[in-house]
């Protein structure tokens, strides 16, 4: 059995790591607070986007157009988004699985980093790195995902790539966020759902054509300003929960260690009085 | 009294404006344009502008630098990437802005450059007139 002195540090130095897991829990319950309006403030703007896209592409299946199908390229430029610091559970490794788990071919991707954690990983992994944005992620505004959007744009005008991804984590409330890999471009959507919406006759000034032109990549700089908003309230949300369990693991511990620091104790008074019986009851 | 209809302003941070409207006027890539209950179905793409929304109880302004609008019978949905009401519009750097594109374009540079600086002084100008309008 271990010494009781052995048993006090230990348990000391368990309450610690408690306290600190604690207080980033606090912290990024915080942080989620703030991130969580965000990312619902974001959501009305998204979903008109989609919904115009969506019946747009519905109502004119033949458009032609250099936005619609993939372009000539093999490779595909993969926005990754991860956090920048660690201790948030399976966030990071969540997404760098979708990344690695093969449907991907590791030489064909071009991958547009943004956090630190992703970036590391990959890099390591030898992925072709197009560029990091990594500082944004802290607090993602509107701009930033204008900047990440002209890059990918830009490559895929310039032919570099064929396709564009863009891989997140979904936040769907504070307990649930859902890694997810999607395709930017050439723009897929569920046709079905916007068929709806036909039988009205859409008029496009100046023409179908200049429309989508602007339209589109403003459709991209919106999915990822949701992207980015969203992955962040995921984030502290993972966080959070890590570091909650990791608080109920480390009190767990220490009513173990309490048990047994108490054990301990109680069995070195009964044998320091058995001994001084037996040395009383030695000289009587 | 006109018809009303509603009104829509979307930006990717908020919801700048949502309510019944009569009419609203706003500056699109083909001109400007006046908007009633009852249009006809369009989407168009939005210039730099003063869009200026008839209320029942008076006429409210907003700037709007970029985005396009879809014009939907009963429904006007502006999808703007930034616009501002006048009060929030920092009138001393607009002025700055408007000074520097104008140096930018005066000072011969080409391609890219002189197109951004264009659309930096045009957004400056709307920022810098809405906010004369308002005083």
């Amino acid at each position: 059995m271990a010494s009781m002195r052995d048993i006090q540090r230990r348990k000391n130095s368990i309450q610690s790591t408690g306290q600190i897991t604690k207080a980033m829990k606090l912290v990024s319950t915080v942080k989620l607070q703030k991130a969580r309006a965000k990312a619902e403030q974001a959501r009305p703007y998204f979903e008109h986007m989609y919904n115009t896209v969506s019946s747009m592409l519905a109502l004119s299946s033949d458009i032609d157009h250099p936005y619609l199908k993939a372009g000539e390229s093999k490779k595909k430029a993969v926005i990754v988004v991860t956090s920048n610091r660690g201790l948030a559970g399976g966030y990071n490794s969540n997404i760098i699985k979708l990344i690695t788990r093969g449907e991907l071919k590791q030489e064909e991707l071009k991958i547009y980093s943004v956090g630190r954690k992703g970036k590391e990983y990959l890099e390591r992994r030898g992925y072709e790195m197009a560029a990091d944005y990594s500082d944004v992620i802290n607090e993602p505004i509107y701009k930033d995902a204008q900047e990440i959007g002209k890059a990918v744009l830009d490559a895929f005008k310039n032919g570099e790539v064929g396709e564009i991804y863009l891989a997140y984590t979904s936040f769907k409330n504070t307990v649930s966020h859902q890694p997810k890999l999607i395709k930017l471009l050439p723009v897929e959507l569920d046709k079905t759902e916007a068929a709806e919406n036909k039988s009205i006759p859409m008029n496009y000034e100046p023409d179908e054509e200049e429309v989508l032109n602007i339209i589109i990549p403003k459709y991209i700089c919106g999915l990822i300003y949701s992207a980015l908003v969203e992955a962040v309230a995921s984030e502290n949300g993972a966080r959070m929960q890590a570091m909650d369990s990791a608080t109920s693991n480390a009190e767990e511990m220490i009513a173990d260690l309490s048990l047994m620091y108490n054990r301990a104790r109680q069995g070195s008074i009964t044998q320091e009085l058995t001994e001084i019986i037996a040395g009383a009851q030695a000289i009587s | 009294m006109a018809e009303l209809f509603q009104l829509q302003i979307i930006l990717p941070n908020r919801i700048l404006y949502d309510n019944s409207v009569s009419m609203v006027e706003m500056n699109t890539s083909e001109g400007e344009i006046g908007v009633y209950a009852r249009h006809l179905p369009i989407t168009t793409i939005l210039a730099p502008g003063i869009v200026r929304i008839h209320e029942e109880s008076g006429i409210k302004e907003a700037a709007v630098h970029s985005g396009f609008v879809v014009i939907l019978g009963d429904k006007v949905t502006l999808m703007a990437e930034v616009a501002e009401w006048p009060d929030e519009i920092d009138v001393n750097r607009a002025e700055e802005a408007r000074i520097r594109a104008e140096r930018r374009i005066g000072g011969g540079e080409t391609g890219v450059d002189i197109a951004r600086a264009e659309m930096a002084l045009r957004r400056a100008l709307v920022r810098i007139e809405i906010r004369d309008h308002v005083k």
